[in-house]
């Protein structure tokens, strides 16, 4: 255990995941009530609370860096809050102006009071995971990196809020006037949020830099959002894909000896696209997949319904596959419908053509007698003329259910014929 | 002596110091419907919000059974209109109607079976039992707006708010909140609806609040909902107090 706690590699992903699940836990409603900008600009804002939480204590220690990013965090929150009541100001104005000027702000301060402190730039976007790696204390025996242990002490926070205040954070993110109404202030749950996002910011930070923070904050929660519509399974994938980013991420970080902070938000974004690809509901590829069933289906159908409409005429003879296939327009989709049918014993295939079997034959009167209901419906109680009516029903007949087409047949005398004068099966 | 559910008095709203609002002054006997109608922009959900403590008074006060809103929340039951809340968030039919629940549990507590018990009655009520573990994207409109009816049932209140909960939904489902509204009313419920459709205004409430940047009128149906009060809500702008309110919020006293 401690020689693998020794290996510099197990220590940097050990510090990224606590950070990085800490980060998705704080997201999660930040995502949830579309205050996503905020993580994006308490992540700088916190910056002057940290200088002047140094310059005030002389210390680095977690302590004073947590006071002081929880106070900057409150102060952007109020500051904003204050700047867009006062009107003419939108929300997302008042934050990007109170965020922008905070974080200017510890800039200045950091030239101006820190300048011995060597403060790179490159450091503030990435973060420096080795180093926050090499950079270990002991406590209680056990000597691990000092920011793992700061990481761990804000998992257990933004954690333990999370389970506290769930029902509150829940109703407030989802309807905050109800929440406000019952006196669970959503005002509140605002705040606390703010401060979660705040300390995990500032922790984060140190070892990951703010491009992570951010793409951490956001991006597992908006990718689980794709995966669940439940709120106990969404936190649980937005943890497990936090996890799964920064493995990936490290991995692919020592193979080609990139930045691990820039691979691991690299790697979440990849996941929201695959995500966004093959997702089971609201998935690129299940969609297009549901658009070609349909397809399927209504050439499917109107293989049916020609077929029956030609045995209705007395046409007797089967019609040849290829030619069944031309008349509902031909294609591969047209062909997919062709085997679809016989598959599902709608019709057989002889050697001169396709023949309708009796489920077949059903099947197509129930499209035909849809087809022609609708057709006398709109030209009987809509008033349409009988020559515009056809393409309508074409398009209503495969979505028209036995309910709705009793309800139709219902309009009418029964055994009356269609517009056209055909009867209605 | 009846109860009075509730006393709003001289009540005046003002958004960036534009009165939207001005002198509301009403109170209503317990166990009636209540119609609230008025035109667009005439500040019906304002005075639902001033009344709940959502929206800061400029003056006046409300009082529910004699008492602040602060110290009678539980008497309160509240459906916002259905546009106000994101219906993509990741909950169910029934986690949603449990919402109903948490004002009475309060802070830190959770939902128990009893809670759970009450969720699945109202839903029940409501005819949405079987779209229970539904996300509530997947609903339809009527059925999203049952749903809400459902949390506000949770509630378990004895003065209801709604804003326009016959709004956008289907005939099945009007009817549906209709006989809802009768049977909280036979309870001896109080309940408040912002309505549009003055055609069923008639037949649906035993008071209406005419409702105009200030109170038109407000008493019973029939005495109340004439053509010349209609005329008053409705019949042009209120040029006058537009103009008052326009004056207010630019702070510019005549020289």
């Amino acid at each position: 255990m401690t020689e693998l706690l020794a290996n510099i590699d197990v220590r940097a992903v050990l510090v990224a995941l606590v950070t990085n699940i800490a980060c998705a836990l704080a997201g999660v409603f930040l995502v949830l009530r579309r205050h996503s900008l905020m993580g994006d600009a308490l992540s700088h804002a916190v910056l002057p609370g940290l200088v002047l939480a140094f310059l005030f204590t002389g210390s680095l220690g977690a302590g004073p860096m947590l006071l002081g990013a929880a106070a900057a965090g409150l102060a952007t929150a109020l500051l904003t809050q204050l700047v867009a009541s006062s009107g003419r100001v939108s929300n997302d104005a008042a934050l990007g102006v109170v965020f922008t000027a905070l974080f200017a702000l510890g800039v200045l301060l950091v030239k101006r009071f820190l300048g011995k402190i060597h403060f790179d730039i490159a450091c503030v976007y990435e973060g420096s995971l080795l180093n926050a790696a090499l950079d270990t204390v002991s406590f209680g025996g056990v000597e691990l990196p000092r920011t793992l242990w700061q990481g761990l002490l804000v998992l257990a926070i933004v954690a333990g809020c999370l389970t506290l205040f769930w029902k509150e954070l829940g109703i407030s993110a989802f309807d905050p006037v109800l929440a406000t109404t019952m006196g669970l202030s959503a005002n509140k749950m605002h705040y606390l949020l703010m401060l979660l996002v705040s300390l995990t910011a500032v922790v984060s930070f140190q070892a990951v830099g703010s491009i992570l923070v951010v793409a951490m904050l956001v991006a597992p929660t908006a990718t689980a959002h794709l995966l669940t519509d439940r709120l106990m399974p969404l936190v649980v994938w937005a943890t497990l894909l936090a996890i799964t980013a920064t493995l990936v991420g490290y991995a692919a970080a020592v193979r080609f000896d990139f930045s691990p902070a820039g691979a691991m938000a690299v790697a979440s974004g990849a996941l929201f696209a695959l995500a966004a690809l093959l997702g089971p509901r609201h998935g690129l590829v299940s969609r297009v997949v549901g658009n070609l069933r349909v397809g399927r289906r209504i050439r499917r159908d109107d293989l049916l319904s020609s077929a029956y409409r030609r045995e209705e005429s007395g046409v007797a003879a089967p019609i040849a596959a290829s030619a069944a296939v031309a008349e509902i327009g031909g294609g591969l989709l047209a062909w997919w419908a062709y085997v679809d049918l016989l598959r599902k014993g709608l019709a057989t295939r002889s050697a001169t053509g396709l023949t309708l079997t009796e489920l077949g034959r059903t099947e197509g009167a129930q499209l035909v007698r849809a087809h022609r209901l609708w057709e006398s419906y709109l030209v009987e109680q809509m008033g349409i003329a009988e020559d515009h009516v056809h393409a309508a029903a074409h398009e209503v007949e495969h979505f028209l259910d036995a309910e709705l087409r009793e309800r139709l047949a219902a309009e009418r005398p029964a055994g009356e014929k269609d517009p056209h004068g055909r009867v209605i099966p | 002596m009846s109860n009075i559910a509730l006393e709003v008095h001289d009540l005046t709203v003002a958004y960036r110091r534009r009165p939207v609002l001005w002198n509301v002054d009403f109170q209503t006997t317990e166990g009636r419907l209540v119609g609230v109608v008025g035109p667009n922009g005439a500040g019906k959900t304002t005075l639902i919000k001033a009344i709940l403590g959502l929206t800061p008074l400029a003056s006046g006060h409300v009082e529910i059974y004699g008492q602040p809103y602060a110290q009678q929340r539980q008497l309160i039951g509240y459906v916002p209109q259905r546009e106000s809340v994101d219906w993509e968030f990741p909950v169910t039919v029934r986690d949603v109607v449990l919402m109903g629940t948490y004002g009475r549990l309060g802070w830190f507590r959770r939902p128990g079976a009893a809670e759970k018990a009450i969720a699945d009655r109202c839903l029940a009520q409501v005819g949405l039992t079987d779209f229970a573990g539904r996300q509530i994207r997947q609903l339809s409109g009527g059925q999203q707006q049952r749903a809400f009816l459902a949390r506000a049932l949770a509630q378990e209140a004895t003065i209801y708010f709604m804003d326009e909960p016959f709004a956008g939904v289907d005939a099945a489902t009007e009817a549906a909140i209709l006989e809802l509204l009768r049977s909280l009313r036979e309870a001896g419920k109080t309940v408040f609806v912002v309505h549009h459709d003055l055609q069923t205004v008639r037949e649906y409430f035993d008071e209406v609040l005419l409702l105009n940047m200030r109170l038109v009128a407000y008493g019973s149906v029939r005495e109340v909902f004439t053509q010349q009060n209609l005329q008053r809500t409705y019949g042009g702008r209120l040029t006058l107090l537009d103009q008052a309110a326009e004056a207010v919020s630019l702070r510019e006293p005549p020289t």
